[in-house]
């Protein structure tokens, strides 16, 4: 394992080094004739919401199986996937209004499309307050109740723009749009780096979570030996 | 009108976000490492 993850890191470097040149170079992606360049902000906006919906999914079925088997494996799992696609959801609020600006002439409007994602979004972020304050011993249920709440927003997303009028374009996967093969083959390309990067992120913030658990056990098992020691005989409490 | 600095301003504010997110991962492990230092002392 010590081996693989560094070779991962650089494989999934240069796929997302690879995936950007792509995504900027005409050679790659050729240049969109109405918006121009900055229509290349697409490759990245469109693969990020799709990798934070891809870790939702996966958020949803930790969550699932772990309020069936109360495993702590899955209770990992989501709480990763969750966070994770928080940062990618993050990243595709923050590059929509950056492409809306030159093109719309707008930053922000209130249309379902864009709405929805950012409802989506303070469900997670409120996910992982909840993961984060609450010291209950109840909070993997209810973050797991609240995990599967948020997935399955997720589906509102994708078809908000087929059920209501709104000024984001048609999706370019799943019927409605069209793109030009060129395009929807960077596209892929970079959902692929995302992806990988993802799971790369996904991979190191697991083995911290265990670690961090590990550790909180071993100051509450010492603890308990310490307050063992000082209820034995010849130990005498002091006040204060 | 340029619409580069756009495209510039989201590729840029990506990997900002992704860097202070690994950061963030980095000095958790950092901090992680320092209490198993203690609890092994």
């Amino acid at each position: 394992m010590k081996i693989v993850f560094p070779i991962l890191v650089i494989l999934t470097g240069i796929l997302l080094g690879y995936a950007m040149y792509m995504a900027l170079s005409p050679n790659g992606a050729p240049t969109e004739q109405t918006m121009g360049n900055v229509q290349r902000i697409f490759y990245y906006h469109v693969p990020s919401a799709w990798t934070a919906f891809l870790l939702f999914f996966i958020n949803f079925g930790a969550s699932v199986y772990y309020l069936i088997k109360r495993c702590p494996t899955a209770d990992i799992v989501a709480l990763v996937s969750a966070e994770v696609g928080v940062v990618f959801l993050t990243v595709n609020l923050v590059t929509g209004p950056i492409w809306a600006r030159p093109v719309w002439g707008i930053w922000w409007t209130w249309d379902w499309r864009l709405t929805s994602t950012l409802i989506v979004w303070l469900i997670y972020v409120s996910y992982l307050m909840l993961r984060r304050f609450s010291a209950s011993s109840q909070t993997p249920i209810l973050a797991a109740a609240m995990g599967i709440f948020g997935a399955l927003c997720v589906p509102f997303v994708y078809f908000s723009i087929w059920f209501f009028r709104t000024q984001h374009p048609q999706p370019v996967m799943g019927g409605g749009g069209s793109i030009d093969p060129r395009m929807m083959h960077v596209l892929l390309l970079n959902w692929l780096a995302f992806s990988c990067f993802a799971f790369l992120v996904c991979w190191s913030r697991y083995h911290l979570e265990k670690l961090q658990r590990a550790v909180d056990e071993a100051h509450a098992m010492r603890s308990l030996m310490d307050e063992t020691k000082m209820d034995e005989p010849g130990h005498e409490r002091t006040a204060g | 009108m340029t619409t580069n600095p756009y495209l510039f301003a989201a590729y840029a504010a990506t990997w900002i976000i992704h860097i202070v997110y690994l950061a963030t991962i980095a000095s958790r492990y950092a901090r992680v490492k320092r209490e198993i230092d203690e609890l092994k002392k």
